[in-house]
Formats: structure tokens, sequence, C-alpha cells
């Protein structure tokens, strides 16, 4: 298990290196200067331009800053947004929550109705059901977002037609309630304000179902193809020679096998969503990590950009080493082979 | 009354190039206790057969007999649910990969507990001992380590006598053993038949072996069944078999043991089994067989008769006015091919 644990810690470091460096390089690669973005239509003097990037430290070498940001994200510090002039770390926490909420509840709906629907569809195969879901799924897969977002919204929120869902923000403006943890649900649920908490659960339907889609068809379908994989397996003719139920067999000795498939794409669709659900949250201007970051591009705020780009790696990368410890848990194979 | 009685089983797949009878109009009869052998190449329809007989066939699967009896239950007409509850118990069965055959995210404790706890049920603590005492019986050492021990973490004869653990762990009266040693080595392959001996006497099980080494039916059977092509075409005791085989397939079989060869060269049955689309008329054995005749390429011998060959054998020649054999169809399975 040490092994295990050393060898993937050991993969991290130089991906952390390598992301790093493109967060780094890339931004300072779009054209476009920041004093300039900064300092809009009234202009800066030549003189003012050059104290201001001095002030910044752009005038320095570009590998000494690159090292000076390094240096700085190893003692936890990610530089300060010379736009809002906030550090980069509480910009990037303040918003974090509400993007660790949505993609939490996509996650769950896209997980509680794509796991499923694939196991039926392979315990059934060829039925009809089968050949509904596959279709749906694939629907599903390439529904392009926003054209899908809007048309939910017109159908669910606006008054002419069903009037059921609010269009976009995280909470009714009617309230105002302390943000004690971010999480508007908990902080909805805990304040003492009336039907607050309906509001907030309202407000979040539509996004997550939005942003849930496209998770929901690439789970369904690969729990489907990996339980029908496993289904032929001889331990599941085993399972029945033992004269165990169907739920026994499918549920537990062919589900345990399948999950490594299905884990591994739950864990890509974490990854993927917490990394800003650019086009829901801007969709739905939900104040996440997405669009503070699309914000921060184009005002080539360069600190919040490789800050942020840092952190969200950063947490990309840990639940990808959290997928593969489940995976050790799930099939002990894969702990102990070397 | 026999302990398992199946008569005229038939079982057919609906392919893609039509219907192909995989078993056709096999009988079985075992009594309590006894010890029967299927014998057959691969493609026979030897394993088939007892899948049928277990209820693990895939749906596509035409399953059809005159009587299919085990105990005195129909195994036809009960349901699935009744169904699941003698198999595992009842009757049993191992397989040829004992590598694949174990789930590989369980222990093995976990997995022979399992099916006691469904059949007969028990505290975690009488599981365990259960468990502990079925690992011993089988012959593994240190059976309290290894409850916790993975698949993977054993080697394949280990894993086969985990299965035989599993599958003898609620005293089925009816063991089936499909080719239980093709997959391991031959020193283990002795110890798994050795040990599958022993437990039928002690526990007075009844078991099927399925098999494709005459070896193995020589040391172990009493009774003996031929399967070729899904159709039985003999059944003797083992002592009769091997001294006056009736059927020339398995007079073939048995010329082709090397401990009985004759020539430089190995002898062997010309041909393969024949598959879906290249099924002879007449009698399915005709291509092959050294004693075949116009009758053999026309007419199928009569599923009812003892032996199913126009002309059974007698002493290795054929009876039944025989019009006999030219020498060079003799040469062809004779040996020196």
């Amino acid at each position: 298990m040490l092994r295990f644990i050393i060898s993937k810690l050991g993969v991290l470091i130089p991906t952390f290196l390598g992301v790093t460096l493109i967060a780094f390089s890339f931004i300072r690669m779009l054209p476009g200067d920041p004093i300039e973005l900064l300092a809009g239509e009234r202009g800066v003097s030549p003189e003012r331009h050059a104290q201001l990037m001095a002030d910044l430290g752009f005038d320095r070498p570009i590998w000494e800053q690159y090292f000076s940001f390094l240096w700085g994200i190893l003692q936890g510090d990610f530089g300060v947004s010379f736009t809002s002039r906030t550090p980069v770390l509480e910009e990037f926490l303040t918003r974090f929550p509400a993007t660790v909420e949505l993609a939490g509840c996509a996650i769950i709906f896209a997980a509680l109705i794509g796991l499923p629907a694939g196991i039926i569809a392979a315990v059934k195969r060829g039925s009809a059901f089968d050949h509904t879901l596959m279709g749906i799924s694939l629907a599903g897969y390439s529904m392009p977002i926003f054209w899908w977002g809007l048309l939910l919204i017109i159908l669910f929120s606006s008054p002419d037609m069903l009037g059921l869902t609010p269009v976009s923000g995280r909470l009714s403006a009617l309230f105002w309630i302390d943000q004690d943890t971010g999480f508007m649900l908990i902080d909805a649920f805990v304040s003492d304000e009336k039907g607050a908490f309906k509001s907030a659960v309202s407000h979040l339907i539509l996004p997550t179902i939005v942003l849930g889609t496209i998770p929901m068809a690439i789970i369904a379908r690969q729990t489907r193809s990996a339980m029908l994989e496993v289904l032929g397996e001889d331990y599941v003719r085993t399972a029945k020679a033992k004269g165990l139920s169907p739920l026994r067999i499918v549920g537990v000795h062919a589900l345990r096998n399948a999950l490594i498939t299905v884990i591994t794409v739950i864990g890509l669709q974490v990854g993927v969503l917490l990394a800003g659900a650019i086009l829901t949250e801007t969709i739905f201007s939900w104040p996440g990590i997405g669009k503070w970051m699309i914000d921060s591009i184009s005002r080539r705020d360069y600190f919040a950009v490789q800050g942020g780009i840092v952190l969200i790696a950063s947490i990309v990368m840990t639940v990808n080493l959290l997928v593969d410890f489940m995976y050790g848990l799930i099939n002990p194979r894969i702990l102990h082979r070397r | 009354m026999s302990l398992l009685d199946i008569k005229n089983l038939s079982v057919e797949f609906q392919t893609a190039h039509g219907l192909f009878r995989a078993v056709d109009g096999v009988d079985l009869e075992i009594d309590q206790g006894e010890m029967v052998a299927i014998v057959g190449e691969s493609g026979s329809g030897k394993s088939v057969s007892m899948l049928a007989l277990m209820g693990l066939l895939p749906w596509t699967a035409n399953i059809t007999a005159d009587r299919m009896l085990f105990d005195g239950i129909d195994l036809l007409s009960i349901s699935k649910k009744e169904r699941r509850q003698i198999i595992g118990k009842d009757i049993s069965m191992i397989f040829q990969e004992p590598m694949t055959s174990l789930n590989p995210c369980f222990t093995v404790g976990y997995q022979i507990m399992e099916v006691i706890k469904e059949h007969l049920g028990g505290t975690k603590k009488e599981l365990e001992k259960r468990a502990i005492e079925l690992l011993g019986l089988v012959g593994i050492p240190a059976p309290e380590t290894r409850l916790r021990a993975f698949p993977h973490q054993m080697s394949g004869g280990m894993n086969q006598r985990v299965m035989i653990a599993m599958m003898i762990a609620c005293n089925p009266r009816l063991l089936i053993a499909d080719e239980p040693t093709t997959a391991l080595d031959v020193t283990i392959q002795a110890q798994i038949l050795e040990l599958l001996g022993e437990l039928q006497k002690e526990k007075g099980m009844a078991l099927v072996l399925i098999t494709h080494d005459m070896g193995v039916v020589a040391e172990t059977a009493e009774v003996v069944n031929v399967q070729y092509a899904g159709q039985q075409v003999e059944r003797q005791d083992v002592v009769g078999l091997f001294d006056k085989p009736q059927h020339p397939y398995t007079y073939a079989l048995l010329n082709a043991l090397p401990e009985r060869a004759t020539s430089k060269r190995l002898p062997s049955i010309p041909g393969v089994v024949p598959g879906l689309l290249d099924r002879p008329t007449g009698c399915l054995f005709n291509p092959r067989c050294q004693f075949a005749t116009d009758k053999c390429r026309k007419e199928a011998p009569d599923h009812a008769s003892k032996v199913l060959c126009h002309y059974p054998l007698v002493d290795g020649k054929p009876t039944n006015n025989h019009p006999g054999v030219s020498a060079s169809d003799v040469s062809v399975s004779g040996g020196a091919v």
C-alpha cells in the first residue's frame, strides 16, 4: 500500500511542475497588454506604464518571474489579482464552494440516473429499454450545452411557459443570508429566512440538469459496456452455479468488477466539472470559478489566471489520486500488482 | 429411483446460420454415490448438456427432454427460484478454468461463506469455522490465513481446491466436474483427481466427471458415457468400455491412447467434430469412421439402441452383416497416415 501511494505521488510532482509552466506561459502568450486593459479608454502615460510594469514585476527576466511564481506557490502564496487587489487564493476560495455545489449536484444527478440505467440496459441487453436508453444517451452526449441550457430556461423558467424555476443566480434577491460556508444549500438551510432553502434548491435544479446531462450519458454508456463485459466472465457463471439471486449476481459479483471502469469515468467527470463548468456557469450567471477564470482571462489578469489554473489543476490531480486509491479498494489485484 | 434421470436431452441454439443442435438425445442416469465419466472431443456437447442441467445456459438455448429428474424433482418444470435452491446446494459444478472462475474482487473466504450463507445460513462465526474446515478438507495449508487471500494470490491448483471447497460446502448429492484439471499442470492434475475421488467416497456424492482424457477415465470412473457431436454414442461400465468398445468412435479414441500405440507414430482420428455448417447426412461420425458404409452415409442410426451405430463392434470387428471394408479405408485411421 505504501509503495502504491509513493509511486502515485512520484508521478504527481512532474505533472504539477508542468502545469505551473503551462499556466505561467500560456496567459503571457496571449496578445494584449494587461496595464492598458487595466487603464481602460483613458490610456496611460509611458512613464506610468513603465512604473506599473516595474511594480508588478513584469520588467524582470521571464525565468525570474516564473521562479518567483513557483516560489510563491511553495509558500502558499498565489499572488494578488491586480484588477481586484485581493489575493488570488482568497478569490478562488470565495468562488470555489459555488462550483463544488453545482458540480457535486450534477455528478450525483448523473450517477444516480446513469449508473442504474446502464446496469439495467446491460442486464436487459437488446430490449426496448436498452435501445431507448442508448438512443437518449447518445442524444444527451451530443447536446450542445448552450442550446440545451437556453432550451430548458425557456421551457421551465419563462413566465409564458411553465414558469417554475428562476432564470439565474444562486438565491432569490428577496433573501439576505450570511454565507458562512459558501455552500448556498447549507447556508440557506441554517439561516432564519423562511423559504431561502427552497429558493436555493430551485436555483440549482436547471444548472444541475444542464451540467449533469453529458456526464449522465457518458456514465450510462460506460456502465452498460463495462457490465456487459463482466456479465460474460467465468466468475459470474460461478456465482450463478452457487444458486445466488440475480440481484446478488448483478449487484455484487458483476458490479464490483465493473465499478473500476465506472469509477474512472465518474472521477474524470468530477475533474472536468470542478475545473469550472464554464458554459453552464455563464448561462446561469453562476458565480463559480469557471466564470471567474473567463473574466480574468479577458482582463489579462496574469496572476489570477496562473494562480487559478494551478489551483484547479491541483484539485483535478487530487481527485484523480483519490480515484486511483479507490481502484485499490475495489479491486485488490491493482494494489498487489508489481 | 436414480438420483439423476435424464432421458433424451437436446439443446438447440438459434444462430445466425440457423438452428444448431449442440446436444442431441443424451441419456444420463446416476445413482447415489456413483461416478460417471462423460468423454468426448471438444465440441461434442459434454459441457453444454451439464450446463443445461444446471440451468446455466444463455437464454438463446432451447432445452428439451423427455425426462429430467433430480431426486424425483422435475427440473424442466420448476421455476427459476426453485432451481436456485437446488443448484449450489444439492447439485453443484466445478469448472475448467480455476483462475477465472473465482471472483477477483473478493477473498476466497468470502466466496465460500457466501454459498453456505445462501443455502444453509448461520452466524459469521459459524460460517468462518465451516470455511476453514472446508479449506482444510481440500488440502489447503494454513486455512485460517488463506481465508483472507484473494484468488490472484494463489496458484491455479490452489484456486481449483478453493473452487471444490466452495462447491462441496453445502454437501451436494451430485457434483459435476467439468474438465477440472485441463488448465492445471500434470502433477497437480493427479492431486485434484485424487481429491475428488476421496471426497466422493467420503461424502457418498454422485460425481459426473467431464473429460477428454481417457487416462483420467480409466483411473476414476465406474460408468462411462461417450459423446460425439452432441450425441451419446456408447454407454458402458469402465472395464467393459476399455476391454470391448462397441462404437467405432470409442474404439478409435482408445486406439489413440499413447499406451496402446503399436506403430511408430501416434494414431489419431482424422478430421474434426462436425460444426454447425458441415454436418454430414446419416451417422454423424461416418466421415471419420474406418468402417463407414453407404448405409452409414445415408441413414442415421436409431437413438433407442444401446450403441449408436449400424454395425456395433465386437472385438474390434463390425457386426450386423457389415459388407466389409477396403484396406485403404482402414489405413485412414489405422496409424501411419
